[in-house]
């Protein structure tokens, strides 16, 4: 199918976008598309107006930001699977966006809109929300905000943004101590996560004294694993993993679909919380 | 409302009229009657509609035509040179890469991007560069010796161009 008809205009500037999504008539922001494009196509979505900020040069791209990183919000994941900063200050955020999709979806898809799209099952969510990241809006009436990524996520496709919001930048901090690990297991047909898991570990010798960890594709939105924290102070002791990870998954509503039932999708969610700590602990070590 | 877009496309430049929500695939194949570049399942799984955007592989389902004006836009028509075909399609026909032909153009314009980044790819590196391209003949293992044929193939090439 085709979207239903809509009037486009290629944003000269970021001050030209805002100006339209400040008039409030519906009009929605494209980049590489890879969210927007399909859903219009299917008509979930439909829009009087796109304005396009993809050739907008000060959205895109990574730089040195205290010790960590400023991302732009249409940065490819292409981009960012091999940009050096990345891959040094971060190598998480690149190992998952080099795991994303294919290589025609990377070449395209941008990870400010995938994290403004907000899909309950994507995967960099999750980072975000373990790395305790933030996330810069922009909009005309309101000027600069800033939203920690662990209290973005509302709900399915829902976020704390408003429509006359542009998404610009995501500031990462320094890892610091810490070392972070994302494992997902995903669904053959969509490559999306049944279950996506990011643990970020601080050690102090053989002792976890920093814990994080965000748990994407099986609840209605991204969320952060408080069960997991009772990790702090020991030394990742196994027993102990196994009931943190059963705890993280125990009361949470779960569907079952066509892919996979809510009780196998509980049972890879905890081998996925227990993989990824592990794996970050060990890297935290290394 | 259709406007004027100006296309490069294998090297020449085209002005066609377009809606907005017009996608590349169909401005390709309906109005420029490049129809080399093939749509299969219409949901951006299946890389049928794969070309090139500024030497990027890309999927022209999920692509509106007017995003691509003032890119360099190259289709499977415009790989080979002449009568010289492009080493990847030199390979895909010389291991039997394809079997109905329906996502080999897609296949070839994605290895292309990928052999740029990673000349001398192992047969696993192949198989993930491809994972967003469907086949329902050959069971993939012809177009993975057909890939890794090419590298070779242009890996001696830009060798002897160094030279």
């Amino acid at each position: 199918m085709i979207p239903t008809s809509f009037d486009y205009v290629r944003a000269g500037s970021v001050r030209e976008a805002l100006g339209l999504l400040a008039l409030g008539d519906g009009t929605k922001v494209i980049a590489g598309g890879h969210s927007l494009l399909p859903m219009m196509r299917f008509r979930l979505v439909q829009a009087p107006k796109l304005v396009d900020i993809s050739r907008l040069e000060e959205l895109r791209g990574v730089q040195e930001y205290k010790k960590g990183l400023r991302i732009g919000a249409t940065t490819t994941y292409a981009e960012l699977a091999r940009h050096p900063l990345v891959r040094e200050r971060c190598p998480v955020i690149a190992e998952v966006a080099a795991d994303i999709a294919d290589i025609q979806v990377r070449n395209r898809g941008t990870i400010g809109g995938s994290l403004a799209h907000a899909d309950p099952a994507s995967d960099m969510p999750a980072v975000m929300m373990a790395l305790d990241a933030e996330f810069q809006l922009r909009s005309k009436k309101g000027g600069r905000r800033t939203a920690r990524a662990r209290e973005f996520f509302k709900g399915a496709f829902v976020t704390d943004m408003t429509e006359e919001e542009l998404f610009t930048d995501i500031l990462v901090p320094g890892m610091g101590r810490n070392a972070a690990v994302y494992v997902s297991f995903d669904s053959a047909a969509s490559g999306y996560a049944l279950a996506g898991v990011c643990a970020s570990i601080g050690r102090k010798r053989a002792t976890i004294s920093d814990i994080s960890v965000a748990v994407t594709g099986v609840a209605e939105v991204v969320f952060l694993a408080g069960a997991l924290e009772r990790m702090k102070d020991t030394k990742c002791d196994a027993a102990v993993l196994a009931a943190a990870a059963k705890e993280a998954v125990a009361g949470l509503e779960i569907a079952g679909d066509v892919h996979a039932p809510s009780s196998y999708r509980r049972h890879i969610a905890e081998v996925a919380i227990i993989r990824a700590v592990e794996r970050a602990y060990q890297r935290a070590g290394a | 409302m259709e406007r004027p877009v100006t296309l490069n496309i294998n090297g020449r430049s085209h002005t066609v009229q377009v809606e907005p929500r017009a996608l590349l695939v169909h401005v390709l194949r309906d109005t420029l009657n490049l129809t080399g570049t093939h749509v299969g399942c219409d949901t951006s799984q299946c890389g049928a509609c794969t070309v090139l955007v500024d030497g990027q592989a890309v999927k022209s389902c999920t692509t509106l035509a007017v995003q691509a004006e003032g890119t360099r836009i190259t289709t499977i028509e415009g790989l080979a040179r002449g009568d010289t075909l492009h080493p990847l399609q030199m390979a895909f026909w010389e291991k039997h890469g394809l079997q109905c032909g329906f996502c080999t153009p897609g296949m070839i314009l994605t290895a292309v991007d990928f052999l740029a980044q990673n000349p001398d790819p192992t047969d696993d590196e192949i198989r993930h560069a491809i994972e967003g391209n469907l086949c329902r003949c050959t069971g993939y293992q012809n177009i993975v010796a057909a890939i890794k044929s090419a590298a070779a193939t242009l890996r001696a090439g830009n060798a002897g161009a160094a030279a």
